[in-house]
C-alpha cells in the first residue's frame, strides 16, 4: 500500500501540448524536496496530437523500476479516459479536467475521482489561446502541489530558474500554479493519505538521462570526432555531445577541438567512425537498431582490419522499424555478432546514466587497446528518461589508453615489423597514417596475412584470424566486472543486464521478505569473464531476465560458456515498457513455489 | 596468390625530385590487372604527380573501396598508409580520416561500379561536404571482377562482350559533380598522360572536393566495337576544352598572372597555379553553368569532354571550414586540451538538480 514518500502516479496528456516541462517540474520538486524519485516518459512517436503519459514514482527507499500500480491518475487527455482510468490501483484517484462535464467512461467502482477545472480556470484567467493550452498543465501541477503536499517554495523557485528572465511568463506560471493549488484545497480533502515529506536522500545526487550522460562521458574521454545519423532514442546522445563540445572545446578564437558530421545515412557514419580511428582520433557514433543493421559490412571490416570504433546503441523496440519509442534489449545477437564471417564483438552493458558515463572513457581504452569496434549497449529507457543518480565524478589522473600505437622511431628500432603480429595476448600493434618511416601498412578487408599483405594463403589466413581469437580471449577478462551480490544458501541465482537493475534489485528484496533467497549477478560485458562462468557454475538454477522475446542473453550464455542449458531459466518482458519489479517476483516465486514446497 | 613486391631495383642515373627521391620510391606492390588495363596507367600518371610535386609518401593517404580500380592503392607508393575498404563506402572512411588528420593528402581511388552504383550516395554526399581530396573514378563501363556487366555509367546503345545493348541512361560522374556542386571538376582518358598528370597535381593541390573521371578501358570485358568506354571509341571522340599545366608554388610564377601570354591562370590556396593554355574563345572553366552547358552538348553530339572543366578555388564550403575546426589536426591535440577536468564537471552537477 502506498505510503508517505512511497507511491507512484502517472500524467496523461496529448504531446506537444506543453506537458514535458509540468512533468519535468513536478519530478524535479519532489528530488529538490531530499525525496528518491523516477521518472519514466511514455511517449509516441509522432510531434504532436497523440496520447502521451509520465510516470513518476517517489519512493523512500530509493527504488528506481517502473513502479507495478499506479496509485493517482491525472487524466488530461479524454481519448484515452477509458485506458487510463483502468490502470488506478483499487482504492487509488483519479483527477481530471471538470471544465467540462464528467465523462462517463472516468466512472469506476472502487477509486475516488477528483474534478479540477483545470481548462475553465485557465479560460477565465488568461487572455491568449496558446497560454490557455499551456498553462492548463501548470494548472494541474499547482493541484497535485495541494494534494501531495509539493512544497510551493520549491515550485517557486525551479519556475524563477526557468523563467527568471521572462517576467511575465514567471508571473503566469505562478498564478496557474495558485489557481490548481487553491481550487484543490477549497474543494478536496488535501493531502492526500499518501504525500510528501521532505528527506534528505538527494543531496549528492542528480538528475540526468543516459544518453545526456555518455555524450558528457565522450567529451572526457577525449573523443573528437563524432558522426551519426538521427534515429530515436540516440539522437539527444550526438545532441549532448555538440552541446557539450561547445562548451568546453571551443578555442577562444572561435574555432573548434572537435568535428560532429551528421552522416547521410548510418553506413557513412560508421565509415566516417572507422576512418577517424584508424587516422587515430577518439571517434564514435550513437544509433538504435536499424542503424545497427546498416553497419553490419563497415563492422565487419573494423573487426577483420582491426580498427577501433565505438558504437551505441541505444535500443528501442524491433524487429524493423517496430515502436521507436519503446525500449528493449532485443540488439544483444546484432550487436555482440555483428557482420558476416566469424566476428564477435566487445559489448559493454550500462544499466544507469552514472555507469553510461563511466563507461565512456572505458569504451575507448578498450577500442583502442584491442583495435576492436566496442558497442556500448544502452536502450530508450537508460537514454532519455531522467534518472536520479550520484553526482558524476571524474579522475583527472586518467589518462587514455591508446593501446599499441608504435611512433616511426619504435618501428625503426623493431628488426621487423608487421601489422597483424601478435605482441603479447593476441594483440598487434600499429601506426598512424602519416607517422613515416616503415610503419606504413596497407589496411584491407580482404585476406590478409600476418604482415598486412593480401593473402589467398590457407594457413596464412588462418593465422590471422586464431590470433584475433586469442585476442578476443584476452578482452573476455579485461572488461567491466559483473556486479555480484551472494546471500548465504541462496534459493536460486538471477542475471540481469542493463537498465532492468534497478527492477531486478527490488525483486530480489521483495523475493527475500517471501522467504526467497537470490544471487544476483549483473552482467556488464561481453565476452563473458571468468566471474560469469563461476557464478554459472555455482548456481543449479539461475532466472535469466532480460527484456526481448527469444532470450537473447541466455543463448549467448548458452553459446559461449559450457553451461547447460536446464539451469536457465528465461524471464522474458519485451512488450516495450521498462520492467517492473513485479515480473520478476512473480516468475521467481511462481517457478519455485513448487520446488521449494 | 600473394602480393607480388616489386624487387627494389635502383638504377643510379634516375632523376630525383626536391626530397631526393626517384619515381621508383612512389611505386608500390606488382599490379595484378590484366595486360593493358587502363588503370595501370592511371596508377604510373599517380606515381608521376606525386613525384613531381614533391609529396612526402607517408603524409599521404591512400583509399579505396572494391573492384578493380580500387584494388590499384596498393601498386603506388607503398611507404603511404592505405585503406582498402568496403564495396562504395570509401567516401566517408575519407571523410572521417580528414576529420580526424587534416594534414595529410587523401587520394581516393573508385570505379564506375563503386561510385555510381553501389557508393553513389557516398560520392554525392562528400561532394556536399567538401572534404578535401583527390576523388579518381577510373571509368570502364563495366564490371570487370564479376566479369562484364555494365556498370552505371554504360551508354545507351553501347555494346557488352556478349553483343547486348545497354539501354538504361548512364549516369555522368562529371553533370552530377557539376549539379552538386564540387569545386573542381575533371575529365580525362587513361591513354593521355600528357593531359592527365596536370589535373591530378592541380586536383591533389585543390582546396576542396576534386573529382576527376578518367575513363580507363577495360582491355578484358570492354575495349570490343560498339563499346563507347573503349580505347578506339574514346580517342576519336575526345574534346579537351583546354590544356593545363600545373605550376607548383616552389617555381618562378612571377610572370604567369592574369591573362597574359594568351593564357588563363588560377592561383591555388597554396599559392600554386593551374594555368590554362591555348584558351577557347568559348570556355571559362570557372564558370559551373557553361562547364555544365559544355558537357551536356558534348555527349549530346556523342563527344567525351576531356579537361580540366571546372574550378572554383577560391570556396569557402570545405568541411574544415564551414565547421571552424582548429588548424592542429585533431589526433595532435593533447588529451589536456580535450579533457575539461574533475572541477568543471562538479560546477556542471549543479545544472542537473
Amino acid at each position: 500500500m502506498p505510503s508517505q514518500n512511497d507511491f507512484s502516479f502517472k500524467i496523461a496528456t496529448v504531446n506537444g501540448t506543453g506537458s514535458a516541462s509540468a512533468n519535468t517540474l513536478l519530478m524535479q520538486s519532489i528530488f529538490r524536496m531530499g525525496i528518491p524519485v523516477t521518472g519514466k516518459n511514455i511517449f509516441p512517436s509522432n510531434i504532436q496530437g497523440l496520447p502521451t503519459w509520465y510516470e513518476i514514482r517517489v519512493s523512500k527507499d530509493g527504488y528506481n523500476a517502473r513502479p507495478a500500480e499506479i496509485d493517482l491518475v491525472v487524466a488530461m487527455n479524454p481519448e484515452t479516459y477509458s485506458k487510463d482510468v483502468a490502470t488506478v490501483r483499487n482504492g487509488g484517484y483519479l483527477l481530471y479536467d471538470a471544465s467540462w462535464p464528467m465523462d462517463a467512461e472516468l466512472a469506476r467502482e472502487g477509486i475516488t475521482v477528483i474534478g479540477v477545472p483545470c481548462g475553465e480556470l485557465c479560460v477565465n484567467t488568461f487572455q491568449r489561446d496558446r497560454d490557455r493550452v499551456l498553462l492548463r498543465n501548470i494548472v494541474y501541477t499547482g493541484a497535485l502541489a495541494a494534494l501531495l503536499d509539493i512544497d510551493l517554495d520549491v515550485i517557486s523557485e525551479l519556475l524563477r530558474e526557468k523563467f527568471g528572465k521572462k517576467p511575465k511568463v514567471l508571473e503566469m506560471n505562478f498564478t496557474a500554479i495558485r489557481l490548481g493549488y487553491d481550487y484543490a484545497k477549497a474543494n478536496f480533502q488535501c493531502p492526500l493519505p499518501f504525500s510528501l515529506q521532505r528527506m534528505n536522500e538527494t543531496n549528492n545526487h542528480i538528475l540526468m538521462d543516459g544518453n545526456t550522460a555518455f555524450g558528457l562521458g565522450a567529451v572526457y574521454a577525449g573523443a573528437t570526432v563524432g558522426a551519426w545519423y538521427p534515429i530515436t532514442p540516440s539522437t539527444s546522445l550526438m545532441e549532448a555531445f555538440t552541446a557539450f563540445c561547445k562548451d568546453y572545446r571551443t578555442n577562444a578564437d572561435g574555432t573548434k577541438n572537435y568535428i560532429i558530421i551528421q552522416a547521410e545515412d548510418e553506413l557513412s557514419a560508421i565509415g566516417m567512425v572507422i576512418g577517424a580511428n584508424w587516422a587515430g582520433a577518439r571517434s564514435f557514433t550513437c544509433t538504435a537498431g536499424p542503424g545497427v543493421s546498416l553497419m553490419q559490412e563497415f563492422l565487419g571490416l573494423a573487426y577483420y582490419a582491426e580498427v577501433p570504433a565505438v558504437l551505441v546503441d541505444v535500443q528501442r523496440v524491433g524487429p524493423s522499424t517496430g515502436m521507436p519509442t519503446r525500449t528493449q534489449q532485443a540488439d544483444l545477437f546484432s550487436c555482440a555478432y555483428a557482420s558476416h564471417g566469424d566476428t564477435k564483438h566487445l559489448c559493454l552493458y550500462p544499466a544507469d546514466p552514472g555507469e553510461c558515463f563511466e563507461m565512456a572513457p572505458i569504451s575507448f581504452d578498450l577500442a583502442e587497446r584491442f583495435q576492436t569496434p566496442v558497442f556500448v549497449l544502452s536502450d530508450l529507457d537508460i537514454g532519455m528518461n531522467d534518472w536520479m543518480i550520484p553526482k558524476l565524478r571524474w579522475d583527472d589522473s586518467y589518462t587514455p589508453n591508446r593501446g599499441k600505437v608504435l611512433t616511426a622511431e619504435q618501428v625503426a628500432a623493431l628488426p621487423k615489423w608487421g601489422r597483424f603480429q601478435d605482441t603479447g595476448g593476441g594483440i598487434p600493434s600499429r601506426t598512424l597514417p602519416g607517422s613515416g618511416g616503415k610503419g606504413a601498412f596497407f589496411t584491407r578487408g580482404s585476406g590478409h596475412n600476418l604482415n598486412g599483405a593480401y593473402t589467398e594463403d590457407s594457413p596464412e589466413y588462418q593465422a590471422v584470424m586464431d590470433r584475433i581469437a586469442v585476442k578476443f580471449e584476452t578482452a573476455r577478462n579485461a572488461l567491466p566486472k559483473p556486479v555480484i551480490s551472494t546471500v548465504k544458501n541462496a534459493d536460486a541465482g538471477i542475471i540481469a543486464i542493463g537498465g532492468t537493475n534497478g527492477a531486478v534489485q527490488e525483486a530480489v528484496a521483495h523475493l527475500k521478505e517471501q522467504g526467497i533467497a537470490c544471487d544476483y549477478m549483473r552482467i556488464r560485458g561481453f565476452p563473458f569473464g571468468d566471474e560469469v562462468i563461476a557464478f554459472l557454475e555455482s548456481h543449479e538454477r539461475i532466472f535469466v531476465v532480460e527484456q526481448n522475446r527469444d532470450a537473447q542473453l541466455r543463448s549467448m550464455l548458452m553459446i559461449e560458456t559450457n553451461c547447460s542449458p536446464d539451469t536457465l531459466i528465461p524471464v522474458l518482458d519485451y512488450a516495450g515498457l521498462p520492467l517492473t519489479a513485479k515480473v520478476v517476483v512473480d516468475a521467481v516465486a511462481g517457478q519455485l513455489a513448487g520446488v521449494k514446497s | 596468390m600473394t602480393s607480388i613486391a616489386k624487387p627494389p631495383v635502383k638504377h643510379p642515373s634516375l632523376q630525383k625530385n626536391a626530397l631526393g627521391l626517384t619515381k621508383r620510391d612512389y611505386e608500390g606492390a606488382m599490379s595484378t590487372l590484366c595486360a593493358g588495363c587502363g588503370h595501370d596507367s592511371v596508377t604510373a600518371a599517380l606515381i608521376t604527380a606525386f613525384w613531381e610535386l614533391d609529396v612526402p609518401p607517408h603524409r599521404a593517404a591512400k583509399m579505396s573501396g572494391i573492384g578493380c580500380s580500387s584494388k590499384t592503392t596498393a601498386y603506388f607508393m607503398k611507404q603511404s598508409h592505405g585503406f582498402n575498404s568496403v564495396h562504395g563506402r570509401m567516401p566517408s572512411l575519407t571523410s572521417g580520416a580528414n576529420a580526424a588528420n587534416r594534414e595529410l593528402m587523401y587520394i581516393g581511388i573508385s570505379g564506375d561500379g563503386d561510385s555510381l552504383s553501389i557508393g553513389l550516395g557516398q560520392l554525392c554526399h562528400a561532394i556536399r561536404r567538401n572534404v578535401q581530396m583527390l576523388y579518381v573514378i577510373e571509368n570502364n563501363g563495366v564490371y570487370g571482377l564479376t566479369k562484364g556487366q555494365f556498370s552505371a555509367s554504360a551508354d545507351v546503345g553501347s555494346t557488352s562482350k556478349r553483343g547486348e545493348a545497354n539501354q538504361q541512361a548512364p549516369i555522368d560522374p562529371v553533370l552530377l559533380a557539376l549539379t552538386l556542386g564540387a569545386t573542381f571538376v575533371a575529365r580525362s582518358f587513361s591513354g593521355d598522360k600528357t593531359q592527365l598528370v596536370p589535373i591530378l597535381k592541380a586536383g591533389l593541390r585543390h582546396n576542396g572536393f576534386a573529382l576527376i573521371d578518367i575513363i580507363s578501358p577495360c582491355v578484358s570485358f570492354n575495349d570490343h566495337e560498339g563499346s563507347t568506354k573503349s580505347y578506339k571509341f574514346t580517342r576519336e571522340h575526345e574534346v579537351e576544352v583546354a590544356p593545363i599545366d600545373f605550376v607548383p608554388l616552389r617555381k618562378e610564377i612571377a610572370s604567369e598572372s592574369g591573362a597574359a601570354g594568351g593564357l588563363t591562370s588560377v592561383t591555388m590556396h597554396d599559392g600554386s597555379i593551374v594555368r590554362f593554355r591555348q584558351p577557347n574563345s568559348d570556355y571559362n572553366a570557372t564558370n559551373r553553368s557553361n562547364a555544365y552547358t559544355h558537357v551536356k552538348g558534348c555527349i549530346d553530339k556523342g563527344e567525351v569532354a576531356t579537361g580540366l572543366l571546372y574550378l572554383d578555388e577560391g570556396g569557402t564550403t570545405e568541411m574544415h571550414t564551414m565547421n571552424r575546426t582548429v588548424k592542429t589536426p585533431l589526433v595532435d591535440l593533447p588529451f589536456s586540451e580535450l579533457c575539461p577536468g574533475s572541477k568543471a564537471l562538479e560546477e556542471l552537477m549543479a545544472e542537473y538538480r
